[in-house]
């Protein structure tokens, strides 16, 4: 295995884009060594791209959203009180990926790119209308987030493509956000179900919406039926029941050692309920 | 250091000192298995069958050979033929022969200079096989069509016209149990089925061996008992076990699950190959969930028949049990006599069967077969219990087993104190407090029997008026320190004054490991008798100096002191002062003791659970635990407390989560931490202890083992407080969320 | 396979070693460093045994290559008494914190970290905190009660120093 340590985005496009064997891109390492361990993976290239400079950091765009370095951990994340405010359930979705000592390595890049259906910062991200920058051979390019995933452990990026920055919009007036997830256990679990709400409020009302459920197809989801089970209501118990029925309608699980399939329908119900809840308690400036 | 409770006059019995280890422990010195390293030492790695079943047809390791730095390749051709019974079983699980029985049967291993070498090795060795059917469920396993996957392993015991994979089979009781059943107001009849789950201690199974030409050799090993890894290690390589010297290192968990081998003697095969140099082998945690001792899995049908006042009128259970690939391995001779072993019934029946399956071979863990047995049995009289709106302690103070009580399996206990636990439990203030929406209590008992077993135990007065021990059970939970504090108490001397040493297999006599809870109970006895066999030497050396009769001597606070009217008056001749010139007055004292110890005292306790359902997902919290236990003497409170809490956090994990999940291919799915879902510090509550002390009287200090009786109640507990939040009985662990979420579904229609 | 020149500070020792890429932290603390105090329980990431803290950040060392270790600051179990035992260490014996120990270099390395961002945890903090830290034999109720007891009593240093 050769290991590399670039320096810009540029050089480690191309030194991807030049790999003639198995390439992985190094960043927190809690999926690549794992799968190394496990001999799933054995690269032979590994570009670890923390040695880019501004990887680790967090900022403001122009348009008052944040730019995330592909580098930043979940406790950094965790621990930026600006960010924390405007986006709690992106935050906590990353908070939740495994231990303290997890934290300290885990990215929000690495979540995504490692491409479990199951990944916990995926849905808020996806609920958020994060945009990532994605750099290859060829120069760099904005995409939504849903565009990133397409299969369990499966990404769109072209051989020689890097994310080099996850960008999320600024937090809209009345908004807010929240993510869920189901484990059996308190934590160090895989999420058996998990779900984020993104909403924006006009007075009471639910003016626009996004719901993304994970663990229940094939990548994370968005459930436009989700969203409009909502919008427009105060949230009332008939607007949570629709909420409830769109997304056990949208959940298209499996049966496997984690849960069964009509577990998974059942708790996707439940979670988008209660994830809504407390993203509609937040956007209101409530206490959750 | 004031003694928790002043009662029995003791004078450091029953304090909570230090550990002797404790020091190394939280510093990192401590030595562990994988911490031994040895000049010009090798790293193994071992190749195995991804298949639940298949035959081995060629194993090709040229590829590995060719590599620069590997230096061994070991497969069953290089063990000895020949071997029968358990040594034929124990090299079977070793290295499999023609067959590989379960997924991660080891097939084969390499020695080379680095552990990533020995791994890249690894995977460049072929096999080939031919995938033969498997089952691997316990019930699955003795249906018509189920592939018989040893044939010929039934023993004696077993009736004719049974599945070709039962093992044995086991049936005893007493008294007329349909006219107990004709005699009860309720008779109920269920079936109750527990998943395999894993000791899951920390640190994985390692080992560094030497073996030369001569046939001569050393270990260094993570093990609850090196006598048996010698035994074991030198019948699978057909060496003589005297030619083995093995040395236990300290042990991160053992939980039953280290006293036996699995890939140790590897570490010597390879070392011989490998002319002698020394090999280390350190196991990955999926190696140590797929392939070392989970305990059985357990489909249980029990009947029980009570009055309405809640007398139990009669019992009767058929167990089956399946014990991975080898016969004798699961507990269904210890499952059979714990499932009624806190009753007094007038009438039981007892029968079952243990079954062959597709999977590793399994090992002790922590009272083994209790917990099933009592998954099955105190979950069905709690039902009774709720059905017939009666307290469930008070239907355990009325049928529960009393001193002189004829035991289910046939003794008579002595003194035992499971009354007392329960009188215990219901005073507690857990036991009233109210319960909230969603809420629900469930109370269990459970027992042990507890162990003595072959013991040897060395001790030597130093001249500075110190004690040695040395001991042969490996100290996993703090028993240097309680064999410390009653040999100090013994010898009347301050117990920093007292060192106890786990020695190797060279030092003592045969030790059977630290198991069955005997290590404070078989070791320390045996201390107290070396001890006093120093105490009479002591006593003779003072009589000489004094020039009286060594009867006229008596030994009290680390001092002899002369005795009775005809001793004249000396002053007392203190431990230090003996032992300062013990060398001109005779010679160094010492004591030593051997025994297979007798008089281990049962064990029993109740435990009482609060737990809440959330009834939308099915997902359980715990939001309090008890554990009342009897300890006979509580030698160390803080170890015993330990005990009980760490049991009680096992059995917990295996009521909601744990569990073995095969897939249809027959291959474990969740070999790792992330799905083998032990508790996290997050999952727990506090966990409250009461100690009750009963004490044995086949102990000088009256102790009984504590280690294993809590794992036993918690799966019923945890069950039946399932049941009170929600209503719904989950007959089938782990009461995982999903299963919960759909019983309660159901109940709704 | 050629290896890789690390060089680093552990434990305020500046030290030096060649690593396969492959290699793990935790493999090179262990097997090039002769620093056996952290362990492997898993491997994985999932039992917390091989912590550490690396530049200051509370880590799984088997999670991380020895080659991401060059020119980083690494502190483990070994470095955690200086003249006298730290306070935790002292909490965990006299409270049998510990039974096995295997899990316990790791929950101190831990624990450390916690009371460093916050001398005041509730248990629940504590329990969150230390939830990748696997500890099979204790049911972690005197590891909660040991880390309370440490974190009172350096509390109490402080304001006695202060
Ligand atoms: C004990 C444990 C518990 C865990 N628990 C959870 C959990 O609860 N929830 C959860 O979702 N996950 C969990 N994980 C998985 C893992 O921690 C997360 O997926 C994490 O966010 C991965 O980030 P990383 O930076 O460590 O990724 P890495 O391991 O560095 O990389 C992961 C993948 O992403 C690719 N990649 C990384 N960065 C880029 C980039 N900039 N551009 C393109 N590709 C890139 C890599 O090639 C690799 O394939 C757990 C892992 C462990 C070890
Ligand atoms: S060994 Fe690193 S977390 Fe288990
Ligand atoms: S003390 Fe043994 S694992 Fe924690």
């Amino acid at each position: 295995m050769r290991y590399h340590t670039p320096t810009t985005f540029q050089d480690a496009a191309a030194i991807a884009a030049a790999s003639t064997g198995t390439l992985r891109f190094l960043a927190g390492g809690t999926d690549v060594l794992v799968q190394m361990r496990a001999g799933m993976v054995q690269p032979d290239d590994l570009i670890d791209l923390k040695h880019i400079p501004g990887v680790d950091r967090i900022e403001k765009t122009p348009e008052g959203g944040w730019r995330i370095g592909v580098a930043v951990p979940g406790i950094v994340l965790g621990a930026h009180k600006e960010l924390v405010r405007d986006w709690p359930g992106v935050v906590e979705g990353m908070n939740l990926v495994g231990s303290t000592q997890v934290q300290g390595r885990a990215t929000l890049a690495g979540n995504l790119c490692n491409g479990s259906p199951a990944a916990d910062s995926v849905p808020g991200l996806f609920a958020a209308g994060a945009v990532v920058t994605v750099t290859g051979p060829k120069g760099s390019r904005d995409i939504p987030v849903e565009q990133v995933p397409v299969g369990p452990g499966r990404t769109s990026l072209a051989k020689g493509e890097v994310i080099s920055a996850i960008t999320l919009p600024p937090r809209a007036k009345n908004g807010g956000d929240a993510y869920l997830r189901f484990i059996p256990r308190t934590e160090m679990d895989i999420a058996v179900v998990g779900c984020a709400v993104n909403l924006r409020l006009d007075g009471d009302r639910v003016a626009e919406a996004r719901v993304a459920l994970g663990a229940v197809a094939p990548t994370v989801i968005l459930s436009e039926a989700c969203a409009q089970a909502i919008i427009g209501t105060t949230l009332d118990d008939a607007a949570l029941a629709a909420l409830a029925k769109a997304a056990k309608g949208a959940a298209k699980p499996i049966s496997d050692k984690r849960g069964t399939k009509e577990f998974r329908i059942e708790v996707a119900g439940v979670l988008a309920r209660r994830a809504a809840r407390i993203a509609y308690d937040r956007a209101k400036g409530m206490k959750a | 250091m004031a003694r928790d409770d002043v009662k029995t006059g003791y004078k450091l019995i029953g304090t909570r000192p230090n550990r002797p280890d404790g020091l190394d422990k939280v510093t990192g010195r401590a030595r562990y298995g994988a911490d031994f390293s040895l000049p010009g030492m090798l790293w193994a790695a071992v190749v195995r069958s991804p298949h639940a079943h298949a035959r081995i047809v060629k194993i090709d390791a040229s590829k590995a050979l060719a590599l620069e730095g590997v230096k061994a390749v070991v497969t069953r051709a290089d063990l000895p033929t020949g071997l029968t019974g358990e040594d034929l079983n124990l090299q079977d699980n070793t290295l499999a022969g023609d067959r590989a029985l379960y997924d991660g049967h080891a097939v084969a291993a390499v020695a080379a200079t680095s552990q990533l070498l020995a791994q890249d090795a690894a995977r460049l060795i072929e096999v080939e096989y031919e995938v033969l059917p498997h089952v691997t469920d316990v019930d699955a396993a003795i249906a018509p069509d189920a592939p018989v996957i040893r044939p010929g392993v039934a023993d004696y015991s077993v009736p004719e016209g049974m599945h070709g994979n039962v093992a044995r089979y086991m049936e005893f009781g007493h008294g007329d149990v349909e006219a107990g059943f004709a005699a009860a107001d309720v008779v109920r009849e269920h079936t109750y089925r527990t998943e395999a789950t894993h000791q899951g201690y920390i640190e994985p199974h390692a080992a560094v061996g030497q073996l030369g030409e001569d046939g001569r050799g050393e270990m260094w090993v993570c093990t609850q008992g090196h006598w048996y890894i010698r035994r074991m290690s030198a019948a699978v390589l057909g060496i003589e076990a005297a030619n083995l010297r093995v040395t236990p290192s300290e042990i991160g968990g053992g939980f039953g699950g280290k006293t036996t081998i699995f890939m140790e003697p590897l570490t010597l095969a390879l070392s011989k190959k490998a002319g002698g140099r020394p090999v280390k082998l350190v196991m990955s945690r999926s190696e140590v969930l797929r392939a070392t001792g989970p305990t059985a899995s357990a489909s249980m049908d029990v009947k029980i028949g009570m009055k309405k006042d809640g007398t139990i009128t009669a019992g009767q259970v058929y167990f089956r049990m399946q014990g991975g690939a080898f016969p004798g391995m699961s507990p269904i001779g210890e499952a059979l006599p714990c499932a009624f072993a806190c009753y007094d019934i007038p009438a039981l029946k007892h029968e079952g069967i243990e079954i062959i399956t597709n999977r590793p071979k399994a090992a002790a863990y922590r009272a083994p077969g209790s917990p099933m047995a009592a998954f099955a049995v105190e979950s069905m009289i709690d039902e009774l219990c709720r059905e017939l709106n009666l307290d469930p302690i008070e239907v355990r103070l009325k049928n529960g087993a009393k001193n002189g009580s004829k035991s289910s399996y046939g003794p008579v206990y002595d003194v035992i104190g499971l009354q007392e636990t329960l009188q215990a439990a219901r005073a507690h203030p857990n036991y009233s407090i109210p319960l909230g929406p969603n809420q629900g209590r469930g109370v269990a008992s459970g027992f042990w029997f507890n162990h003595g077993g072959e013991t040897s135990v060395s001790l030597a007065i130093g001249e500075d008026g110190t004690a040695t021990v040395s001991v042969g059970t490996p100290d996993i939970g703090g028993s240097r320190a309680s064999i410390g504090l009653m040999v100090a108490e013994h010898l009347g001397i301050p117990y920093e004054n007292v060192r106890v040493n786990v020695v190797e297999t060279g030092a003592l006599g045969v030790n059977e490991p630290t198991h069955g809870s005997r290590a404070t109970f078989a070791s320390g006895k045996a201390a107290i008798e070396a001890a006093n066999q120093a105490i009479r030497e002591m006593c003779r050396r003072a009589a000489a100096e004094w020039g009286i009769e060594p009867e006229a001597v008596e030994w009290r606070d680390g001092a002899a002191h002369p005795a009775g009217p005809n001793a004249g008056k000396h002053p007392p001749m203190t431990i230090g002062e003996i032992g300062a010139k013990m060398g001109s007055t005779g010679g160094p004292i010492s004591g030593h003791h051997e025994v297979t110890a007798g008089g281990y005292g049962a064990s029993f306790g109740t435990h009482v659970v609060d737990v809440e359902v959330d009834p939308e997902t099915g997902r359980t919290t715990v939001l309090r635990y008890l554990v009342v236990q009897d300890a006979g003497t509580a030698i160390h409170p803080a170890y015993v407390e330990g005990q009980y809490q760490g049991g009680a956090a096992q059995g917990i994990g295996w009521a909601l989560n744990e569990e073995y999940i095969y897939g249809p291919d027959g291959r474990l799915q969740n070999p790792v931490f992330l799905d083998y879902r032990i508790p996290v510090a997050s999952d727990l509550p506090m966990i409250d202890t009461v100690i009750i002390e009963v004490p044995n009287p086949g102990h000088p200090y009256g102790v009984r083992g504590v280690g294993e009786t809590g794992i036993t109640p918690p799966l019923p507990a945890i069950a039946s407080a399932i049941a009170g939040a929600t209503g719904v009985r989950i007959r089938s662990l782990p009461c995982s969320p999903p299963k919960v979420l759909a019983a309660i579904k159901a109940a709704k229609g | 396979m050629s290896k890789i020149h690390v060089t680093a500070t552990v434990n305020g020792d500046p030290v030096e070693f060649l690593a396969d890429p492959r290699e793990t932290l935790l493999d090179a603390l262990r097997n090039h460093l002769d620093l056996t105090g952290t362990k492997e329980g898993c491997g994985t990431g999932d039992c917390g045994a091989c912590s550490v803290t690396v530049d200051g950040t509370l880590v799984c060392s088997c999670l991380m290559l020895a080659a991401e270790a060059n020119g980083k600051r690494v502190e483990t179990i070994e470095g955690m008494a200086k003249e006298e035992l730290h306070p935790l260490q002292r909490k965990f014996i006299e409270h049998a914190a510990l039974q096995c120990g295997f899990c316990t270099p790791g929950i101190l390395v831990a624990a450390k970290a916690l009371l460093e961002r916050n001398p005041d945890p509730t248990d629940t903090e504590i329990r969150y905190w230390l939830a990748g830290n696997l500890c099979r034999c204790t049911g972690y109720d005197k590891i909660v009660r040991a880390v309370q007891d440490a974190a009172a009593e350096m509390r109490q240093d402080h304001r006695g120093a202060a």
